[in-house]
């Protein structure tokens, strides 16, 4: 079992949910987070006070797979992220221990999907 | 302080305000009687009530009122999330505190009975003889008490437009006493000087149309001496999150602009010309003021900002206050762009020059702005739009220029000394400062116990 974790531009979430969606991979957690990568962030003025952003806003995806998904789940992600640009993000692969269903304390591989 | 004795020192204040509104009703049934029998003087006919005149009046009455949670979003948008209730609270706080405070002693401190030019009498205590009768002296075709209530509103705003310089670190409790006495001891006098009957630059001839004097001058210059005193926020300048909510601060800078025309056109006391002239002059001014900052802002900063355009239209409206009745449209508009070239300079270059933390520009925008304005107003006004007020410099009198001079003197170093010792007094006493635990922690959860936002549910 792997626990993907992917940073992504605001924009292509709909996109890469999609993509996920066709290859039958529904489970997914969004969070809108902030950050910084080589794309630094946008400056701010506010009455002429220069705020120097230093963070911008980026969508997490938290996705739990079984081995046979790993593949599909990331290409779906590249195909529905990649621009081409500076601050398309990056996918963290990390393996799993162990998964429990609350609603049926189903545990392991089955209780991924 | 510890929290115990700022308890008590706000009882204190409630049992004051209580104790002084009890005595006068004792009276109240000699009054009763006594009106209605009170013989009018045979040869000088009843004033007459207009209903449309009462209609406008109680309309502004309504609009300025609006005004106060217009002002509450305009700086509750500026500041961060965690002190966003804080200045809503010392908003709605001058609304209720300032309203029994008018009732009681203010509105006949400020229009009562003359003493010598610098302050009515206490005559009017708990608005004894104000009735529904006009009253001539200021306005001759409402009932009295419709022109106390639309004066109400207009010194409810003006201690509330003092928090912009001491936002997001001052304790509630000297927040609370502080309005009080600054109404009492700077609004109210002042406020006589200009509008009392007999009051000195009233009789000296200033022209202060709304209230550029008495409200911006008075509110703008206290928010200088509040910085100083208070000093900075932590973090200030480098470490301070930008605005937490600018529509927020959009839509209170939008009923603001709203409530301005209820401000300045209600000033003219009557539904007519005068009332007609002073909104268009407001309207033309604060779009021009508006526009001209968010010009300034693509030329220095590449790019016309949100903050800039409200931050423009809120000082073109502070500006054309004292002149709103005095200026034809022409006027108005430039009053309206000068303004806003004098207020960037002093919000984008002065104040960081000289550091001082008047963290929502309260001093930049409303003091700077409303000097402005009522030197302005000596520059543009004109007989032709009231021929009540006065021609200016430019209509060929500069006689005018200098009498609008000595009213800006005298207001700004008076409201400036007496808030100076205020504001030194309440710290060495009562403390004026949160902890700097509480500052870092808000003071919606500090102060009030309260949380503007949650975050689940």
């Amino acid at each position: 079992m792997k626990y993907i974790v992917a940073i992504i531009q605001p924009d292509r979430v709909d996109e890469v949910l999609q993509r996920l969606e066709n290859k039958d991979i529904h489970l997914v957690t969004v969070t809108s987070v902030m950050g910084r990568g080589r794309q630094k962030g946008i400056s701010e003025v506010y009455r002429s006070h220069k705020e120097a952003g230093s963070l911008l806003r980026k969508v997490k995806l938290e996705i739990a797979v079984n081995d046979e998904f790993l593949k599909p789940t990331i290409e779906a992600i590249m195909g529905g992220a990649k621009t081409g640009n500076i601050g398309d993000g990056k996918i963290f692969v990390l393996d799993l221990q162990d998964v429990i269903r609350i609603r049926t304390a189903e545990q392991g591989s089955v209780a991924v999907g | 302080m510890k929290p115990i004795t700022a308890r008590w020192s706000l009882l204190a204040l409630l049992a004051y305000l209580t104790c002084s509104a009890v005595v006068p009703c004792l009276s109240r049934a000699d009054d009763a009687v006594a009106v209605p029998a009170a013989p009018a003087v045979a040869s000088t006919p009843a004033p007459k009530i207009d209903t449309g005149d009462t209609a406008w009046v109680l309309t502004s009455a309504s609009l300025v009122l609006l005004m106060t949670p217009g002002l509450a979003f305009f700086y509750g948008g500026l500041v961060r999330r965690k002190n966003v209730l804080s200045v809503l609270q010392q908003c709605m706080m001058a609304l209720a505190l300032i309203t029994v405070q008018w009732m009681l002693v203010g509105y006949s401190l400020s229009f009562g009975p003359d003493q010598g030019g610098l302050i009515g009498s206490l005559a009017w205590f708990a608005l004894k003889g104000v009735g529904l009768d006009p009253n001539p002296d200021y306005a001759a075709t409402i009932p009295h008490q419709a022109f106390m209530i639309f004066q109400a509103m207009f010194a409810i705003i003006t201690p509330a437009l003092i928090i912009g310089a001491f936002a997001e670190r001052m304790k509630f409790s000297a927040y609370c006493i502080f309005i009080l006495l600054w109404s009492t001891l700077v609004y109210d006098p002042v406020a006589h000087w200009v509008w009392g009957v007999g009051g000195f630059l009233h009789k000296m001839g200033a022209l202060d149309f709304a209230g550029g004097t008495v409200v911006h001058i008075n509110a703008g210059v206290a928010a200088l001496a509040a910085a100083l005193i208070l000093k900075k926020r932590q973090g200030f300048p480098t470490k301070i999150s930008p605005p937490h909510n600018l529509p927020f601060a959009v839509l209170g800078a939008g009923l603001l602009w709203f409530g301005w025309f209820g401000f300045n056109a209600g000033s003219a006391l009557g539904a007519n010309g005068l009332a007609t002239a002073a909104l268009v002059a407001s309207h033309i001014a604060a779009a021009a003021a508006g526009l001209t900052w968010v010009l300034l802002d693509l030329a220095i900063n590449k790019h016309m900002t949100m903050l800039g355009m409200i931050t423009g239209a809120v000082a073109g409206l502070v500006a054309i206050t004292p002149a709103a009745g005095f200026v034809n449209p022409v006027g108005a508009l430039l009053i309206g762009i000068t303004v806003s070239l004098i207020c960037y300079f002093a919000v984008a270059f002065l104040k960081p020059r000289f550091g001082y933390d008047d963290s929502l520009d309260a001093f930049g925008v409303h003091g700077i702005g409303g000097m402005w304005g009522a030197l302005a107003t000596g520059l543009w006004a004109t007989k032709t739009v009231n021929s009540a007020g006065a021609d200016g410099l430019f209509f060929g009198n500069p006689a005018q220029f200098i009498i609008q001079i000595k009213a800006v003197l005298a207001s700004a170093i008076y409201s400036f000394v007496v808030s100076w010792i205020l504001f030194k007094v309440l710290d060495m006493t009562i403390g004026l400062r949160v902890s700097e635990q509480d500052e870092r922690i808000g003071l919606d959860l500090t102060q009030h116990s309260e949380a503007g936002y949650t975050m689940i549910d």
